[in-house]
């Protein structure tokens, strides 16, 4: 009898339409070793919740919705940060291309066993990868956390030669500025095989969360990011012309 | 016949068979919008004075109610809204938006909503009509037994067409435009020499009926040639192809003033003629656009007149001129033309509206071209709605038609005798009470052991429930026999009977509303311990649950079966007693905007809901209760037995925020034609989408002058949001909205 692994899981979104391409069920995992500052999710850092689901659990859910996820949809494992629970989400990954069932990570790239990091690249179709920073400094400042983690990521998801999204969460008054797209579009050529880059604009409607777990919100004042300054930005880290 | 040429087939030629008559002409279009056009300067003219008596119509409820003329084919004046750049005339009366008064079905409700308006009938009219006329209403309340009268004043069976119009039926109103009036008479005069075996009253009945179609025949030819047309013979271009289908469905609305009038599936038959034209030079495509819009904003200023209790059922004057558009011919070609986009394309041209209820007949093979524009159109506008063609073809055939909101009608061969609905939940809270009405305290199912005990047990309600359901279904089928007798006697809609078979198939229209309260109630007595509270009559008035229990909407197995178990047990009864004109019984999940008003008379139930809340509308989950995503809610819904159980429609509002929806309006678009796809692969009938933010409704809400035309789906159908009533806003508010987490 195989023993399936099991996971802690924060919680099930069945209906994802932006975490990766067409229906997604996304599976939001447990825990992060990070903490950003503008994280909006605070109730999945910690590495345990109350929810417990086995690895053919989560597969049996997904195939529930099989009619909505076979053209084109699939599973998106989501966080707190995937990759900090390698051994399960191996397994899960593994049972899914099993059930011929597409799989897709959203990941910051931190808080991985390596021992098992090939393997769930080899069984991953689409790679998320949020981008926090891209110097050292910055990145520790927003995620309290050094690089080395990131980067060494960063050169296997280049090896592995996998499909990618990057994402960008746009702060006001931290990385809104022109300046920092272009260099970020100067950074992300070292991707290959990107199908797609997408700026997030910051919201607030985390503080709730923060409140009602008595948690200091550390980015107070902050206004949400403003929408059409937003897609300026976007146009100038997807415009080819311009520099 | 010259009207015919270059038409093929045989069959449609030879006797009425018009479904032949599209299989054989019609050409399926594949490719995408871009051969659109805008509305021309006729359209915009004519429309624009639409709209200012549409907007002085929204202050006043009413713009104006004809007084001294009854309803009737041919009572009225012609009207035109603006002569000289109207391509397709006519309306209900000698001006666009009078109301007609219609008495058969009953005089009382005639006398309150004109007193409502401020209006009042002739003396005289009103006088002679009372002395030597008895109406659809009174014949109903001679015959009505008192465990029907218990009934229906406890709100157990509701919204009964006792004092209404029934409507529900769809004539066949292409039969006049391919045959014109005259054959359609001389077969109806053949049918008369068939029917000459008196051998009991059915066919006496069946004799006046067919002899008043002919009579309503010739009275449509008059009423068109006050308009200066001759529909005698059939009509020989596009124009007139349109034109001799509307009068066809105007007489209908002139005649009868039924809940529901639906028109049909008429867009690929107009295809065809449109089709000729162009392929002879005798029309542009500005030109066929504008002959559909102008045919939309005919069905848009049908008008019936109304008492405020009827608003409360049906919320925002709504007339249910239901098109039917898209689906399937078999299993390789789809019905959709050039025709299909036109008519959604009038949403563009003329802006957004509750009418005519655009109905989407959806399946997976649909051209992918045609299926995005749908959903394109449904997200900008959330005036569609979509049903599962898959589903009902094999069932209904190609050739059927969506009546009001989600019934299904072979077009021409079947009709409907409508029948509302029962409260589902007072079934169940009957049999906690010993058949008692929980608020009134009367009784209104006898036999019914009363419940003891301070906890709920789920074999001993189930027992008394069983039992209540089965003297409910009795009374309720005895009511609905009553009513559609009367109706047939006092209100009969010749009209409209002269565009179906002489002898259709009838199907009896049975509802339930309140379904997810009383799976969710079953759950919680099974799962979550429920302990009563009763007042001093005894009767159960609150309820304590202990445990947390599945509800309904979750994608949970051991909850979604008691639904669909308790539908099929209801069918079961229904189908136990014989029906009048040996009609089939078939079941429908639907609430109309009726959910509020039903919660508003039933007292607390067993799964925590207060006394007076609204249910939730048609077979949507309880508002709030469906916490595990879309697509569990979805696929809860879709698990409801269509086949053999509920054939008459199975109703689900779906509301979801743009941003869920994707980035940007090609994701959008891409992702609704698979959200689509996906239900209805996994066997759902039905779905009203809305892609709106809930804040803007509030928005609404609060500043209705900035949104006057801001329509959305409720159940089954589109509605103004600001013809709604504070409670419905707010109810439709307190809906689950699928956002982003």
């Amino acid at each position: 009898m195989t023993e399936f692994k099991s996971g802690y899981i924060h919680s099930l979104e069945t209906m994802g339409l932006v975490d990766g391409p067409g229906i997604r069920i996304v599976v939001f995992l447990q825990g992060c070793p990070l903490r950003c500052l503008f994280c909006h999710n605070p109730d999945t850092w910690n590495k345990v919740s109350k929810i417990i689901m086995t690895s053919k659990q989560i597969v049996d859910e997904v195939r529930k919705y099989r009619p909505y996820i076979e053209m084109g949809g699939g599973v998106t494992f989501s966080g707190g940060e995937p990759l900090m629970q390698s051994e399960f989400l191996l397994d899960t990954l593994k049972l899914c291309k099993k059930a011929g069932i597409n799989t897709c990570i959203d990941t910051s790239g931190v808080g991985y066993n390596i021992n098992y990091l090939d393997d769930i690249l080899k069984y991953t179709d689409l790679v998320i990868l949020d981008i926090k920073a891209i110097d050292p400094e910055s990145y520790k400042k927003i995620t309290g956390k050094n690089m080395t983690e990131f980067n060494a990521f960063k050169e296997k998801l280049i090896k592995s030669n996998k499909k990618i999204w990057l994402r960008q969460v746009i702060v006001p008054t931290i990385n809104d500025n022109e300046e920092y797209i272009l260099k970020l579009k100067d950074y992300v050529k070292q991707f290959p095989n990107v199908e797609k880059i997408e700026l997030l604009a910051y919201h607030t409607m985390g503080i709730e969360k923060y409140d009602k777990m008595k948690l200091e919100y550390r980015l107070k004042g902050i206004e949400p990011m403003d929408k059409d300054a937003l897609a300026l930005l976007e146009k100038i880290l997807l415009n080819d012309s311009k520099k | 016949m010259i009207e015919w040429e270059g038409f093929k087939g045989i069959r449609w030629q030879k006797g009425i068979d018009v479904n032949n008559f599209i299989e054989s002409n019609y050409k399926e279009y594949t490719d995408d919008d871009s051969f659109l056009r805008e509305k021309t300067k006729k359209t915009s003219k004519v429309w624009d004075k639409c709209k200012k008596l549409l907007s002085k119509e929204q202050i006043s409820g009413v713009l104006d109610v004809e007084t001294f003329i009854m309803s009737g084919i041919d009572n009225f004046e012609p009207g035109y809204i603006d002569r000289s750049n109207e391509v397709i005339v006519g309306l209900q009366t000698d001006e666009p938006l009078k109301r007609i008064v219609n008495p058969y079905g009953g005089l009382r409700m005639v006398d309150k909503s004109l007193e409502a308006y401020g209006y009042h009938l002739d003396k005289d009219l009103e006088e002679k009509f009372k002395e030597f006329r008895k109406t659809h209403n009174e014949g109903v309340f001679d015959a009505y037994t008192d465990e029907i009268r218990v009934a229906r004043h406890n709100h157990l069976i509701t919204g009964l067409p006792d004092a209404y119009g029934r409507g529900r039926i769809i004539g066949d109103y292409r039969r006049l435009a391919l045959y014109g009036a005259d054959y359609l008479i001389e077969c109806k005069k053949e049918d008369l020499k068939g029917l000459n075996d008196i051998t009991d009253t059915s066919v006496i009945q069946l004799r006046e009926d067919v002899s008043e179609q002919i009579k309503a025949l010739n009275l449509i030819k008059k009423m068109a040639s006050r308009y200066g047309y001759d529909v005698s013979k059939p009509a020989s271009n596009a124009k007139e192809a349109i034109q001799w289908t509307y009068f066809a469905y105007l007489a209908a609305v002139k005649q009868n003033n039924g809940a529901a009038t639906s028109i049909g599936r008429n867009t690929t038959f107009f295809d065809i003629y449109i089709e000729r034209d162009i392929e002879k030079g005798i029309l542009t495509e500005e030109e066929a656009q504008e002959l559909i819009d102008q045919y939309v904003i005919k069905l848009r200023l049908v008008r019936h007149l109304r008492t405020p209790d009827y608003n409360e059922l049906f919320a925002g004057d709504p007339t249910w001129v239901t098109e039917s558009i898209g689906g399937m011919l078999d299993d390789s070609r789809s019905l959709v033309t050039k025709t299909s986009f036109r008519i959604l394309n009038t949403l563009n041209n003329i802006g957004e509206s509750a009418e005519p209820n655009l109905t989407v007949l959806w399946s997976e093979k649909l051209p992918e071209n045609f299926k995005k524009f749908a959903s394109k159109m449904s997200i900008a506008t959330h005036t569609l709605q979509f049903e599962n063609d898959d589903l009902m073809r094999p069932l209904y055939g190609n050739d059927y038609a969506i009546s009001c909101c989600v019934s299904a009608l072979n077009i021409g061969h079947q009709t409907q005798f409508f029948g509302a609905r029962i409260n589902f939940v007072k079934v169940l809270l009957y049999a906690l009470n010993g058949g008692r009405d929980e608020i009134t305290g009367d009784l209104v199912i006898s036999g019914i052991d009363q419940i003891e005990g301070e906890y709920l047990d789920t074999d001993e309600v189930l027992k008394q429930f069983d039992k209540v359901l089965k003297k409910t279904a009795k009374i309720y089928i005895d009511a609905l026999n009553i009513i559609h007798y009367m109706h047939d006697k006092y209100a009969y809609e010749s009209s409209q009977m002269a565009f179906l078979d002489t002898k259709p198939e009838y199907l009896m229209a049975f509802g339930l509303a309140g379904l997810s309260i009383v799976a969710d109630s079953f759950s919680a007595i099974q799962y979550g311990h429920v302990r009563v509270k009763r007042d001093d009559r005894g009767l159960t008035t609150a309820f304590d649950v202990e445990l947390d229990f599945p509800r309904y909407g979750n994608n949970d197995d051991r909850v979604d079966t008691v639904a669909s178990n308790l539908v099929k047990r209801v069918y079961r009864e229904l189908k136990k007693y014989p029906l009048y004109k040996n009609a089939t019984p078939t079941l429908s999940i639907l609430t109309i905007t009726s959910n509020v008003v039903y919660g508003k008379y039933t007292g607390a139930t067993p799964d925590g809901r207060a006394k007076g809340v609204p249910f939730s509308p048609g077979a949507n989950p309880t508002q709030g209760a469906d916490k595990s995503g879309a697509l569990a809610s979805l696929s809860s819904v879709a698990k409801i037995p269509y086949k053999d159980c509920c054939q008459d429609g199975i109703s689900n509002t779906f509301s979801i925020a743009p941003d869920a929806l994707g980035k940007d309006s090609e994701t959008r678009t891409n992702n609704l034609v698979k959200i689509l796809d996906g239900y209805f692969k996994s066997g759902a009938h039905h779905l009203n989408v809305n892609v709106l933010d809930k804040k803007l409704l509030v928005d609404a809400m609060n500043n209705p002058n900035k949104y006057p035309t801001l329509t959305i789906r409720v159940s089954g159908y589109a509605v103004n949001f600001n013809s709604l009533t504070r409670e419905q806003q707010e109810e439709v508010i307190s809906r689950t909205f699928h956002d982003r987490i």
